[in-house]
């Protein structure tokens, strides 16, 4: 066992899409960084997803708060490093599928609209049809809101690592936290694997195993994994221009249901491969492959594209989302134990809300106010909150 | 034994092929190593993998699209043709409900 030690201002375990982003601005800010990563850059849930950078999503709250300032993070601070992670804005389109659905999404676009997000009801099919020539023609029609936008997720966590690194970040993979060190209740740092590191911020960024780090220092926080499959079409040329999905997706994001729940999200990708989801279900850490989940997103998929039909599923791929019993992320430092920072529990949300969780953070770490309000996402307030 | 029972036609061209052997394997054989480019770049494509999990290998096999030659057998008389990526799937009719 190495008995080497480290120092850093800031220690972020878990090299994931939330560390690299927390990593760059860290490092941009002046503090010095070490991320640790058992496996190696994006293994975990960051190379099992889509890449959504959406606002259309999200439930009123500061969720959406977080989602609309992590937008221009990714727009504004980052706009000059847009394709290195291949940042497209392709818009995101809600398909409705009856009269009443329809209502239901024209009062949801309305309020909306109130809260700044843009978006554009689509009052029939034909129009639906003008942005996507191939979707069903049965459908009612639906809502269009143009700053729903897409990055390659792995490019985006690499990419933002190596520009951590450029600023002196360090970042050591195949490197297990196996300790968080403490003293008179405060987080001093890490025993790892390759030794100790002492920092002055710990910083959990393990995603879906974020329970089991903020346990080694007998910190309580419910995260527990969501899982869904992806499925990748054989390529075929573009036939599916935006992010298209039905309006019932933003009921199942919410939900605390334990079974298996389905809602169609279908997206083109430039090499004209088509991803579908979207599946969750709470199996626990479970890998293997569920018939029953990728045969209901082929169906579901269907019914937003029945052109699809014979065009055959190359693979699928399953992940893990990272939520709390609240569907809010923990963020900031938890008052249970300073030094021990935290930044997880995005659920399906952690590529589009990274990097404004990211910078929050750097904020907080140099004892600046933040551009949010960070009171919302506070690790404390899930102390006795049972994972459910 | 007519030559013609162990060819199959790649884009019109007859290609030998040995008893078992895949439609990739014969056209490997025959000194064709590129049979479809890829969408961006133009770049040509062939077989990768060699085992059915890449799909790289696409063509399209009596009308069938998005074969991986690889994995279908060679057959005398097959029409096998290099894949168009350009060729857009079929518009669903409007409905008239």
């Amino acid at each position: 066992m190495s008995s080497s030690t480290a120092r850093a201002d800031v220690v972020i375990v878990g090299a994931g899409v939330v560390g690299a982003a927390t990593a760059y601005f860290a490092a941009l800010a002046g503090l010095s960084v070490i991320v640790v990563e058992r496996g190696s850059i994006a293994s975990g849930t960051s190379s099992r997803c889509e890449g959504n950078v959406l606002v259309s999503d999200k439930e009123v709250g500061p969720e959406l708060e977080l989602s609309l300032y992590s937008q221009r993070v990714w727009r504004e601070d980052l706009a000059e490093h847009a394709d290195l992670w291949e940042f497209e804005s392709k818009g995101g389109l809600v398909v409705a599928r009856s009269a009443s659905s329809m209502r239901a999404l024209a009062d949801l676009v309305a309020h909306q609209r109130t809260l700044g997000i843009r978006a554009d009801m689509i009052d029939d099919i034909a129009g639906v049809r003008e942005l996507e020539p191939y979707i069903n023609p049965a459908l009612a029609g639906g809502a269009f809101y143009p700053d729903d936008a897409q990055v390659q997720p792995l490019l985006a966590t690499h990419q933002l690592l190596r520009l951590a690194r450029e600023h002196g970040a360090q970042v050591r993979t195949r490197t297990a936290v196996h300790g968080i060190r403490t003293t008179g209740g405060r987080a001093e740092g890490v025993e790892t694997s390759a030794g100790r590191i002492s920092a002055g911020a710990v910083v959990n960024c393990a995603g879906p195993w974020s329970g089991e780090l903020a346990a080694l220092a007998g910190v309580h926080l419910p995260v527990l994994p969501r899982r869904g499959f992806v499925l990748v079409t054989e390529p075929v040329p573009v036939t599916v221009h935006h992010k298209v999905y039905a309006a019932e997706y933003v009921g199942d994001v919410a939900s605390s249901d334990a079974g298996l729940q389905v809602s169609p999200v279908v997206e083109g990708t430039p090499s004209g491969t088509i991803l579908m989801g979207a599946s969750r279900e709470r199996v626990g850490f479970d890998r293997t492959f569920s018939a029953d989940a990728v045969a209901r997103i082929a169906a579901s998929g269907l019914g937003l594209f029945p052109a699809l039909r014979d065009v055959g599923v190359q693979r699928a791929y399953s992940g893990f989302r990272p939520y709390c019993p609240d569907h809010l992320p923990a963020i900031g430092e938890d008052a249970r134990m300073p030094g021990l920072w935290h930044a997880a529990g995005h659920e399906g949300a952690g590529v589009g809300l990274s990097v404004g969780t990211g910078k929050l953070l750097a904020q907080a770490m140099r004892g600046m106010p933040t551009d949010l309000d960070l009171a919302p996402f506070r690790p404390e307030r899930l102390e006795g909150v049972m994972a459910a | 034994m007519n030559a013609q029972d162990d060819t199959i036609r790649f884009d019109g061209v007859p290609v030998p092929f040995a008893p078992g052997q895949t439609i990739g394997g014969a056209l490997s054989a025959a000194g064709i190593v590129s049979w479809r480019t890829t969408r961006r770049d133009a770049a040509p494509r062939g077989l990768f993998c060699g085992i059915g999990v890449c799909f790289d290998c696409l063509v399209t096999v009596d009308g069938a699209r998005t074969q991986r030659a690889c994995l279908v057998a060679a057959c005398a008389g097959q029409d096998v043709r290099s894949s168009d990526p350009d060729e857009p799937l079929p518009l669903p009719e409007a409905s008239h409900d």
